[in-house]
């Protein structure tokens, strides 16, 4: 091959590397950036007066008298409303029968519609669920609300050849003539003045319970879920993991049955997780009945069973890597073969055993399939201690799928799911960067 | 079985022959290793064949040789180090202190206690300088910090490098130099206090200086311990051996006085390869 040619695949090859390397760039900010800004808005937002009226009512928090102050200038406001709707009720009430059964469906579609963005009207029954007892807690979802109120949204389905299609009716042309109708341009008007958005910064989002399914409050149960299952994994797959690594390294005699260790515990690393859920399922809870149904501990076992191949993997490449000098050194200085392990190969090999480690407890905490029919509920407080051996719990990983895919209100809370990936992201970054950390730490500490 | 008693003290001190700069040592000239018959296989393959040799106390015995001739397989097979080879195993007898290496109740790590080593790579623990040397002390049961400090201490005075290493003894051994280190792993071994050093190329990965410096080590453990020091070095072996055995093959071809081996080599084969006529 000639200097040119050579010179042209290096220089082709250079532009493949960094192409490839701009791609897999952008792909991660494609992901990261949305997961990121979104996630944000769990704990930093534009809050109305609702949303302080419902911190103080379910998690007795913010300045009192601060939230007093809004609720009055804020109900300066609405009194205007309700005296529409009070006059508006009465004009009903003398509305001939036909016109009247007209207006009363148009305006209990109003009225809910209003409900969304104030809360509950004087007049209505209290409501059962947490998340009707407020209007609008967050000021960029209120411009939606706003929209929902001022116009009615209809489907023209004239044509059949093609789908329907939504179309909005102004409500102030519906009831135009009646006294509802000055409600709609002073409500566009004064929604600021009613809601009073504050810029608010919501740490009770990482260390409150969610109130009402996750409509209200925040993800504490379900971090310290992600926290229980994943240490209760690495707590018995670690020693578990090392302990086997050590026998394959040092006292498993090559042969057949060690070759057939070794090929099972490399397949075990690429069974599919949910393969694992099942297993767990079956096997800890249906068979061993270490708990009555799910817990943490079945969840535990289930994911330490899960990783443990990985450990076993990365703790034998480790101590693989100790050089064989280390080893003769101890054992011409009159030590054992346990004592050798014990007091060089391992602390030799320990960088590479955390690593392994953490890695697992980053999937460990980050695994949907199989916690959720051994371990994972959608809703649930935060559980102590002592009730790991018999309680479910939620969970991060199970939560993000459950609110993105079953909860009966995901559209209006994704900012609650948004919010969890980032805690999730967030915690398997920070355990990775630990492990970079100690690994560098013990590294140094070994290389002198 | 065979007895160290079958090998007359008489026979052995003849092996040595001291020119005038060399003293005898006081108290040396025992049969402290003894091979009858020795070979050692790997799988089927017989690297050292029917040995038979007597290594006298407290004195330098020098082996060399060829690449492959079985002479580093010799040394390791003393302190049962071949033992980490699963495939390897020895026919004969091999005889330390009058007792059976491979016995079948010889205790292997008692063995290797008494019957140091030190390697041809410097292989130093990635602990402190005094961790290090500790190490033989604190698994044999020490942990007094007071004694172990003098335990250290004589070591590396033993293994002249006391004085470069004094102030930094809670350093890393992997900073010192190849030279230091390979002198720290002799000191490491001094501290379990063996009879017998062996030695398998110790300065084949140091430089001429802290060649010269293990060489003079070597000059003033002798006395002291039994050594026995594979080296691909001729100068070396005739500087710092009693006696010496030449490998070839996996045979030993000659075992003499170094004095005698060097000047007046009974077997042609011995003569060509200290002439340098083959290789």
């Amino acid at each position: 091959m000639n200097i040119g040619t050579r010179k042209i695949l290096d220089r082709s090859f250079t532009a493949v590397g960094i192409g490839s390397i701009i791609v897999m760039a952008f792909a991660l900010m494609v992901v990261v950036v949305p997961i990121v800004s979104n996630g944000i808005g769990a704990v930093f937002f534009t809050g109305t007066v609702e949303h302080r009226k419902m911190l103080r009512n379910e998690f007795q928090r913010g300045n009192v008298e601060h939230l007093a102050s809004g609720v009055a200038s804020s109900e300066r406001y609405r009194a205007r409303v309700y005296e529409i709707l009070g006059t508006f009720e009465a004009e009903l009430e003398r509305m001939e029968p036909e016109k009247k059964r007209a207006y009363t469906s148009k305006y209990s579609q109003t009225r809910t519609a209003l409900q969304a963005l104030l809360g509950p009207l004087p007049g209505d029954r209290a409501p059962m669920l947490t998340r009707f007892k407020y209007g609008q807690t967050r000021w960029e979802k209120a411009g939606e609300k706003l929209h929902d109120l001022l116009y009615e949204s209809k489907w023209d389905n004239s044509n059949a050849e093609i789908m329907g299609k939504e179309y909005f009716v102004s409500r102030a042309t519906a009831f135009e003539g009646t006294s509802l109708a000055p409600l709609f341009p002073y409500i566009k008007g004064n929604i600021e003045k009613m809601l009073l958005p504050e810029f608010t910064v919501y740490w009770g989002f990482i260390t409150d319970s969610s109130v009402d399914s996750h409509f209200f409050g925040g993800i504490w149960p379900e971090i310290q879920g992600t926290f229980f299952l994943a240490m209760g994994a690495m707590l018995f797959a670690f020693p578990l993991g090392v302990i086997a690594a050590v026998y394959f390294t040092e006292y498993a005699r090559p042969g057949f049955l060690n070759s057939m260790l070794r090929s099972a515990n490399s397949t075990l690393a690429g069974v599919p997780s949910i393969v694992f859920g099942m297993f767990g399922l079956a096997f800890f809870i249906n068979t061993l009945k270490v708990s009555e149904s799910k817990s943490v501990l079945a969840g535990s076992l289930t994911l330490a069973i899960m990783i443990l191949p990985t450990i076993i993997r990365a703790a034998e490449e480790a101590i693989l890597a100790v050089p064989k000098t280390y080893r003769e050194a101890s054992l011409s200085l009159g030590s054992t073969k346990w004592n050798t392990i014990a007091t060089v190969i391992l602390p030799a090999a320990l960088p590479g055993i955390l690593t392994g480690g953490v890695i697992s407890l980053g999937r460990a905490a980050g695994e949907t399939a199989p916690i959720i029919f051994t371990a994972a509920v959608s809703v649930g407080s935060a559980i102590g201690l002592a009730d790991v051996l018999s309680s479910p719990t939620p969970a991060l990983s199970w939560n993000i799928y459950n609110l993105a895919s079953e909860h009966e209100a995901a559209a209006q809370i994704r900012h609650v799911q948004y919010g969890m990936v980032l805690a999730l992201v967030t915690i398997v970054l920070l355990l990775n960067l630990s492990a970079i950390v100690l690994r560098a730490r013990i590294s140094k500490k070994l290389k002198a | 079985m065979i007895t160290s008693e079958s090998v007359s003290t008489k026979k052995a001190t003849r092996d040595i022959y001291l020119p005038p700069e060399r003293k005898t040592v006081e108290g040396g000239g025992k049969s402290h290793v003894v091979a009858k018959d020795f070979s050692i296989y790997y799988g089927e393959f017989e690297a050292v064949k029917r040995v038979s040799a007597d290594i006298l106390s407290k004195y330098v015995t020098a082996i060399i040789g060829p690449s492959g001739c079985g002479k580093s397989t010799f040394l390791r097979a003393i302190n049962r180090m071949n033992d980490l080879i699963p495939s390897c195993h020895t026919s004969g007898s091999l005889l330390f202190d009058g007792e059976d290496v491979y016995g079948k109740y010889t205790d292997e790590v008692l063995l290797r206690k008494k019957v140091g080593m030190v390697f041809q790579k410097p292989n130093p623990f990635p602990k402190s300088i005094f961790d290090n040397i500790a190490y033989g002390p604190r698994l044999h049961g020490m942990s007094d910090k007071k004694k172990l400090m003098e335990v250290v201490e004589r070591s590396l005075r033993k293994a002249a490098i006391w004085d470069e290493v004094c102030d930094r003894l809670d350093k890393n051994a992997l900073g010192l130099s190849g030279g230091q280190q390979q002198r720290l792993c002799v000191a490491r071994t001094l501290a379990v206090e063996p009879e017998v050093l062996l030695l398998d190329e110790p300065t084949s990965a140091l430089d001429p200086k802290a060649t010269a410096k293990i060489e003079d080590l070597i000059q003033e453990l002798r006395g002291s311990y039994t050594i026995m020091i594979v080296t691909h070095n001729m100068q070396q072996a005739s500087r710092v051996s009693d006696s010496t055995m030449f490998f070839y093959e996996g045979v030993l071809v000659e075992h003499a006085a170094t004095a005698q081996l060097f000047t007046n080599p009974k077997d042609p084969m011995t003569e060509d390869y200290i002439t340098g006529r083959f290789s």
